[in-house]
């Protein structure tokens, strides 16, 4: 899979999430207070709705948790796993910052949850 | 070398199986093979009738390398001597190990003309399915069968909007559950709900006629319908294991001993396709119990399954029944004490020993909302008269529960365990993760957190209120700190008094503190980054992804001009569009880059936030009062107008609702409010600390026969405290009882903490800071920038959010259904 640039770093609101579209799929990235980034899948495994990118982003223990909106399972941020749940995850795509422009590659199809 | 489990049958129970072959490590040797019968997943079959609602019934799916699960392939034959399964198109598996798990099958009553056109049963999806598709073309129904599942159904038909009859062979409606007292009032209660109930009626034929179908009894005038519904009980799907030569009892079911093995050594059955103790198990609980054994064994456990409560409470049609015990007063010398209320439709009845020192059982219909502090008691001595518990002030009783009571009967944890945890744990969640109590349906949670609470009180040790990992502080503490020190950010809450980075529990916490003590719209700097995504997008998030939106009618006046806005917006939008509780219109299904065109347009048209989605101010609920009414002595529309116009906004620890009646009639239901205004010939009554919801809760009378002015006082008094002091998702009901009304009396009228300065002062504050926060956002196009799906491709909205048409409106697309 190839990198995708998505939008300048800047449209990234801090401590927070917000969804991009990449190659037909969406995607939530999250900017933190210090500016680290991640990417993971914007559905919510729980419901199949697309709405993870309006969680709210926080920590458990010294990790970075991104909390469905829906029912507030939180994910880990660094590994797609659900803290609340066994066997709901998100992918967790790769993400970088070239020239102030934020870029996104795809995990692979076969790490998705299935439905 | 790795075996091979095969499960055959993919219901709740199967499901279970895997659930636990995979949490228990049992997967780490064998591979799990499943033959599910119907198309889908394992869904929730106990909640099949909210499947006509909406709801998602899709169990949490297993996903393992080591399980494979084949839908729609029903396993046909077993040959035990070879250990084969053989599947309907013809795959062949072999096993080590066989659960049979079919479940059962509905019993269609032997009479002529059971089967046609427009007879069905209710028990899959696809029953339902075919009765949704039926019903649309239909008026009438019948169900044959007023058991639980028979009430379910007549619920499912009424809400497909057809005229709905009941028809039971046995005198009264959930005979196995309930006496005839309790059949009573539970008939007068379905009936009330407009669905017609026949009992003692023996269906003779079902003809079909023109026009429809006829039923004939052996008594009584025949009824035309125009579809029949079958829910006269099930029978052990069991068909299977008789064609394998595996031995089945003499009523049905596959025999099993207490390791839930049957008569092969290999085979194994649970749920209810099982007889177990000599007898069939229809409710969830024994089956999943069962499951638990059967996987213990694999293991080389020696689990056994020694029967079940069958203790049961639910909701049927709206209303509550529960039986519990020996409900049937079959004990030698056995006592009944019945409280009925036949006006009201509650009868409750509770089953004592002879001497009437232990309770036994009991049935209560029309309100159960004691069950969960009496099912405990079963089989334990009484330390109060029996009949205060069922009288109907018995939340004021306390009682105390002996150490082997059961608590928690998901779990089978007993108070002596949860008292003993509180003695080393700190707090209600640690009990909850050492015990396990409360964690599988959670009706017995209140009665842990009280238990917790005692006994850490009795012990000397506090209970931690902490809010989560990151502050120690309860919110009642946090709002202090934020008063007292002036905090005015979230950075400078979370570095002086916090750890971490915050989460979703703390976040929004602050962000209503902060929005409590006037910082101006929730929504810029930091700010909004705390909110959670309802106060967000300044609207309600529903199960799609999609929002819904209300605009504030104060006192639930709204003009003509108004009403032909909404519906155009509803129209242009197409959004589906209800009336809710309290008194407004709710148009649901709006995408977020459509939430400032939406909003736009009604702000025009001079409304505003009706702040539907904050723990603030929701309603001021109010009858048509003195203006218009033959009955009304003030003029309650005008007070709750003025009451919401001044509460708007307001964010507290939770929602508050408000309601004014313009008499002693009541019409505004106000004594289920948080604060309740009631006319009087001389002022107004206030009342305080009223809910409906989960634990419905009358409001207490705080004062008397008040001005207007002296009302808004203590209203803004009353309203203040609570925003001061009560604690992170608790209403008004609970912070009454908590704080106390005698205690709230002494410091909002008689000024007994020298408090009532800064009430007043934060009211008026409020009240002069408020502003529309939509009108505000409209106004600005950086707040504006937050409402689109995808921040690099804005024009493009969320492909995932799909409609289709019903009842003249529209509704999602289930994630289950297929377009067609």
């Amino acid at each position: 899979m190839s990198w995708n640039p998505v939008c300048p770093v800047v449209r990234l609101p801090v401590d927070r999430a917000v969804c991009v579209l990449v190659r037909g799929e969406q995607v939530a990235l999250v900017r933190t207070l210090e500016d680290r980034l991640y990417a993971v899948d914007n559905q919510d495994p729980l419901t199949g709705a697309m709405v993870l990118s309006r969680g709210i982003v926080g920590s458990r223990g010294d990790r970075d948790v991104l909390v469905s909106p829906l029912h507030k399972q939180a994910y880990l941020l660094d590994s797609g796993e659900c803290l609340d749940l066994p066997d709901a995850w998100l992918r967790v795509h790769d993400v970088r910052v070239v020239a102030g422009a934020v870029e996104v590659r795809l995990a692979a199809e076969s790490e998705r949850v299935p439905a | 070398m790795r075996k091979t489990l095969v499960v055959v049958g993919h219901g709740m129970v199967g499901h279970k199986v895997v659930e636990i072959a995979v949490a228990r490590g049992l997967t780490d040797e064998w591979d799990v093979v499943v033959h599910a019968q119907e198309g889908l997943p394992a869904y929730d079959r106990v909640a099949l009738t909210t499947w006509f609602g909406g709801a998602d019934l899709a169990l949490p799916p297993v996903a393992h390398p080591a399980v494979d699960l084949r839908l729609g392939e029903p396993v046909v034959s077993v040959d035990t001597g070879q250990r084969l399964v053989t599947s309907a198109s013809g795959l062949v598996t072999p096993y080590d190990a066989l659960v049979l798990a079919t479940g059962s099958v509905p019993f269609v009553p032997p009479v002529p003309g059971a089967a046609g056109t427009g007879r069905f049963v209710y028990r899959t999806i696809e029953d339902l399915e075919a009765i949704r598709a039926y019903a649309a073309t239909s008026r009438r129904g019948v169900v044959i069968g007023g058991g639980l599942l028979g009430l379910e159904a007549a619920q499912a038909l009424q809400s497909l909007g057809l005229d709905t009859t009941v028809v039971e062979f046995a005198p009264r409606l959930m005979p196995v559950q309930v006496d005839d007292g309790g059949g009573e009032a539970l008939r007068r209660l379905v009936e009330g709900l407009g669905v017609t109930v026949r009992t003692s009626a023996a269906t003779q034929e079902i003809l079909d006629v023109p026009g429809g179908l006829r039923l004939t009894f052996a008594d009584g005038e025949p009824i035309d319908t125009d579809l029949v519904v079958f829910s006269a009980g099930i029978r052990p799907a069991d068909a299977l294991a008789r064609t394998a030569g595996i031995a089945v009892g003499d009523r049905g079911g596959v025999v099993v001993d207490r390791g839930c093995v049957t008569s092969d050594p290999h085979v194994f059955a649970v749920g209810e396709c099982a007889s177990a103790l000599g007898r069939t198990w229809g409710l969830v609980a024994p089956g999943y119990a069962m499951a638990e054994v059967v996987v213990d064994r694999l293991l080389g456990g020696a689990g056994t399954f020694d029967g079940a409560d069958l203790s049961t409470k639910l909701k049927c049609l709206g209303i509550d029944v529960a039986s519990f015990g020996d409900a049937f007063a079959e004990t030698e010398g056995a006592l009944e004490l019945v409280w009925a209320d036949p006006v009201g439709g509650v009868y409750k009845k509770l089953v004592v020993s002879d001497d009437a020192q232990r309770l036994l059982g009991g049935i209560l219909v029309g309100d159960a909302s004691a069950y969960a502090s009496l099912r405990p008691l079963v089989g334990s001595g009484l330390t109060v008269n029996p009949a205060d518990l069922i009288a109907p002030a018995s939340s004021g009783v306390q009682m105390e529960l002996p150490d082997e009571a059961q608590v928690c009967s998901c779990n089978a944890v007993t108070k002596g365990q949860i008292s003993e945890a509180a003695r080393h744990e700190p707090d209600v969640a640690a009990v909850k993760e050492c015990t396990k109590a409360g964690t599988a349906c959670g009706s017995c949670l209140n009665l842990v957190k009280s238990l917790v609470a005692k006994e850490r009180e009795a012990q000397g040790l506090a209970v931690s209120n902490a809010l989560c990992e990151h502050f120690d502080h309860s919110r009642r503490e946090m709002f202090e700190v934020v008063r007292v020190r002036g905090i005015r950010s979230w950075s400078q809450l979370l570095s002086e008094h916090g750890r971490g980075k915050g989460c979703d529990v703390c976040k929004p916490t602050a962000a209503s503190i902060l929005a409590s003590l006037g910082n101006g719209y929730i929504l810029d700097g930091e700010q909004g980054a705390l909110q959670d995504t309802n106060d967000h997008m300044l609207a309600n998030l529903q199960k799609d992804g999609s929002y819904s939106v209300v605009p504030r009618m104060p006192g639930g006046e709204v003009t003509p001009d108004q009403l032909l806005v909404i519906a155009q917006v509803a129209k242009d939008f197409g959004l589906y569009t209800k009336i809710t509780g309290g008194q407004r219109i709710d148009l649901f299904g709006a995408r977020v880059e459509q939430l400032p065109q939406i909003w736009q347009r009604l702000v025009d048209a001079g409304m505003e936030s009706g702040h539907a989605y904050g723990k603030s101010l929701r309603t001021v609920k109010s009858c048509v009062g003195s203006t218009w009414c033959r009955y009304g002595v003030q003029d309650s529309t005008s007070l709750a107008v003025a009451l919401e116009l001044r509460y708007r906004g307001l964010r507290a620890p939770h929602k508050i609702k408000l309601a004014v009646s313009g008499c002693a009639r009541e019409c505004a239901e106000a004594r289920s409010k948080d604060v309740g205004v009631i006319a009087t010939e001389k002022g107004w009554n206030l009342y305080v600390g009223g809910n409906g919801g989960f634990t419905p809760r009358h409001a207490d009378l705080l004062l008397q026969d008040l001005t207007t002015d002296e009302l808004v006082r203590y209203v803004d008094r009353f309203l203040m405290l609570y925003v001061f002091t009560g604690e992170r998702l608790q209403r008004t009901a609970p912070w009454v009882e908590q704080t106390g009304l005698e205690h709230i009396r002494s410091v909002v009228v008689d000024d007994s903490l020298g408090l009532c300065a800064d009430l007043d002062a934060a009211m008026e504050q409020h009240v002069a800071s408020y502003s529309d926060e939509w009108a505000d956002t409209l106004a600005d196009p950086q707040r504006m920038s937050r409402f689109v799906h995808f921040v690099n491709a804005p024009e493009v909205p969320d492909p995932s959010i799909r409609r289709v048409p019903e009842r003249g409106q529209f509704r999602p697309l289930l994630p289950l259904e297929v377009v067609r």
